[in-house]
């Protein structure tokens, strides 16, 4: 009987458990490409979103954003593994996934996704060195100095130690080469940022047998959506990390607490205000940008009407209108438009409208993705996706709702264990920039 | 050493390294592997001869180990049905492994269609496989260069080596790729590159009692399939996406994409 049943299971075509064929679709048609697929250029945007909002600090000098801009930069380094991993959830043969950076076939967009990624690591992470050298010499130092060390204060002086890699010097001169160096690390990071994900557009957009994929617009309009994600997401996780560090100044929970420099709770939320108004300033330019650019690229196949536009035109105005045109549009971005546009905005309103947002560009993503696999390539049948929530196996809890807040979850697990080591809040005198 | 005297011996050395060298050509596996580098393969399907009777389909699946129960198949047949009243039905219930034979039509989600006899205005059978694309999208997108098109024109799969991304699936503008259910890498049509070898018939070909699938060697111009495919009207299908398909269809309806 068991054997029966995993005959069964093999039986099942990867993509059958989770697609409705309707009218004529070709025999080996189905949504192949699913929520893990939607999460690669959801998360790699974040990714590339956070970093904008840190370099507009650091290339360009907007003071007022030094927080958050830091803030930005740890985050941005939580959220970098996470790009990788639904790529590995969603590969067939999992284990085989290092050939692609060991025997690269460059005709492939897929290919240079490993050396682009690397690149942009290694970007990210020299920066953060640059900007945390200090704090990880003073806090090696002083940790050299206590004379009893627990086990983990001993763990503790041996990785900052390391960290350091061996340069202790912090007098002022050293700490501004590093601001200088950071200053172009910064700006070397801005184009690789959006190379690595107008590239995730592009392996979408130039897969000619896609009616909806293929468009030369998609890697721009993943671009400028990357961007509002990730500063949506900055703007959101901030204002809760402030919160939470109001919460314990209140309650004196936190060690840093009960310092008597520790901020006051007036002075969070002083800086909360400032640093949010900006930042949601910058999200409603690029905001501006991704939408004009989306919906160029609908009026144009609706102008030039080709071949595929009939079945496009099913696909957009009747099947998916509901999650293009009242969640992707209307609830992802006019409404949270209209809510920072008016006037009297505030940082409780600007945070709804950046849950809103963030949902928005899901939706977008959701809605290219899946969209782009609803209609058959003989334009004469259709294919429904229908998320797997119970898994029932490994590839419907891969491929499932499970899977998906996986993904979803990890930066913020990376975060906490990333902060320990280099905290997103320090006071003016540890940090250099 | 003087700088003079360096570069005098630094260039000796790389014309002399240089000599040896050219020597060494690079090995293209295309080429080493390919049986037969002087032949074409190319695959003729006649649409006027074909019945639906999907012994093909049966032939493939049973001779490349392709699980009957799996909704995917490397060939298949497509029913074309055009109503008096102008309206198109198409259809292939299980790639039509085993034919069609009932006369209503599938429309997918367990929901059939009956069509009344006397309302027929035409209908006709096509049968579709990979088409081996002189200039595959799929080899093109495949991130780790385990798809591959040989010096004969066949476009295979390394069953060792793909990652199973799904890329070439969505590449193919024929929906001639899927995944296979036990091997769990891409699958396709391989002309039947291992009957081909050893100057076999591929098994639909050697299936099909109508003959209306046959192969050839279009590099050959005395091979008959050739001299058809030259003095026939026969056409390819989604011509617009640029791949050059070398299966060649005669009686190539307008509609059939």
């Amino acid at each position: 009987m068991v054997g029966e049943i995993a005959q069964h299971a093999a039986m099942i075509v990867h993509g059958e458990a989770w697609t409705v064929k309707e009218l004529f679709t070709l025999p080996n048609e189905y949504i192949y490409w699913s929520i893990q697929i939607v999460m690669y250029p959801y998360m790699t945007g974040l990714v590339a979103g956070a970093f904008v909002l840190s370099s507009l600090y650091h290339v360009f000098g907007i003071e007022k954003l030094k927080e958050i801009a830091r803030f930005s930069l740890v985050f941005s380094f939580a959220l970098l593994p996470v790009a990788m991993m639904p790529l590995m959830l969603h590969l067939q043969q999992p284990f085989r996934g290092i050939h692609v950076m060991m025997t690269p076939h460059f005709t492939s967009a897929i290919a240079a996704f490993g050396f682009v990624f690397s690149t942009y690591a290694c970007i990210v992470a020299t920066e953060l060195w640059l900007v945390y050298r200090k704090y990880f010499v003073q806090t090696a130092v002083a940790l050299k100095a206590q004379n009893n060390r627990s086990a983990i204060d001993s763990f503790r002086m041996l990785m900052f130690t390391a960290l350091t890699l061996g340069a202790w010097d912090i007098s002022d001169e050293a700490v501004k080469k590093d601001h200088k160096a950071c200053k172009t690390m910064a700006g070397i990071g801005i184009p690789v940022a959006c190379f690595l994900h107008g590239y995730a557009g592009f392996i979408f957009g130039s897969v000619k047998a896609n009616a909806l994929w293929m468009t030369p617009l998609m890697p721009v309009i993943f671009i400028c959506s990357a961007v509002v994600s990730g500063v949506a997401l900055c703007i959101l996780c901030y204002v809760i990390v402030q919160e939470i560090r109001k919460f314990m100044a209140k309650r004196k929970i936190a060690r840093w607490a009960n310092d008597p420099t520790a901020p006051t709770i007036e002075e969070l939320e002083g800086a909360k205000h400032e640093e949010v108004m900006i930042s949601s300033n910058y999200l409603m330019y690029f905001m501006i940008a991704a939408l004009t650019l989306e919906i160029l690229d609908l009026i144009f196949r609706g102008y030039t009407q080709v071949k595929s536009w009939d079945i496009l035109r099913e696909v957009i105005m009747e099947r998916d209108f509901t999650k293009i045109f009242i969640m992707q549009y209307g609830l992802g971005n006019i409404l949270p438009f209209l809510i920072m546009v008016l006037p009297g905005r505030t940082v409780r309103r600007t945070t709804i409208a950046t849950v809103l947002v963030l949902f928005g560009v899901f939706m977008m993503r959701y809605n290219v993705v899946i969209g782009g696999q609803a209609f058959s390539l003989s334009f004469s049948g259709f294919m429904d996706y229908t998320l797997p929530i119970i898994p029932h196996d490994l590839e419907t809890f891969k491929e499932g709702l499970f899977g998906a807040m996986t993904v979803a979850a990890t930066p913020f697990v990376l975060f906490f264990f990333i902060n320990k080591v280099m905290p997103a809040f320090l006071k003016e005198e540890e940090s250099t920039h | 050493m003087e700088r003079r005297e360096f570069l005098q011996k630094s260039i000796l050395v790389i014309v002399g390294a240089s000599v040896p060298l050219s020597a060494l050509t690079m090995i293209d596996p295309k080429k080493v592997f390919a049986e037969n580098p002087d032949i074409q393969w190319a695959f003729l399907v006649d649409t006027n001869k074909c019945v639906g009777c999907g012994f093909c389909v049966k032939a493939c699946k049973t001779e490349n180990d392709v699980p009957f129960e799996a909704n995917v198949s490397r060939t298949w047949v497509e029913r074309y049905v055009y109503t008096k009243d102008d309206k198109r039905y198409v259809d292939s219930p299980k790639a039509a492994q085993d034919g069609f034979t009932e006369s209503r039509i599938d429309l997918g989600r367990g929901e059939y269609q009956e069509i009344d006899k006397a309302n027929v205005g035409k209908a006709f059978f096509v049968p579709k496989l990979c088409n081996h694309c002189s200039s595959p999208a799929c080899t093109q997108v495949c991130p780790v260069g385990a798809t591959y098109k040989t010096d004969d024109g066949v476009v295979l799969v390394d069953r060792t080596w793909c990652i199973g991304c799904g890329y070439c699936i969505m590449a193919c503008p024929y929906g001639a790729r899927f995944f296979h259910p036990i091997a769990k890498v891409a699958d396709k049509c391989t002309f039947c590159y291992h009957r081909l070898s050893k100057g076999l018939d591929s098994a639909c070909v050697n299936a099909c009692p109508f003959k209306a699938r046959r192969m050839g060697n279009i590099h050959d111009k005395n091979d008959p399939i050739t001299q058809l495919i030259m003095n026939e009207r026969v056409g390819v299908l989604k011509d617009e996406f640029g791949t050059k398909p070398q299966a060649f269809y005669i009686g190539l309806a307008q509609e059939v994409r």
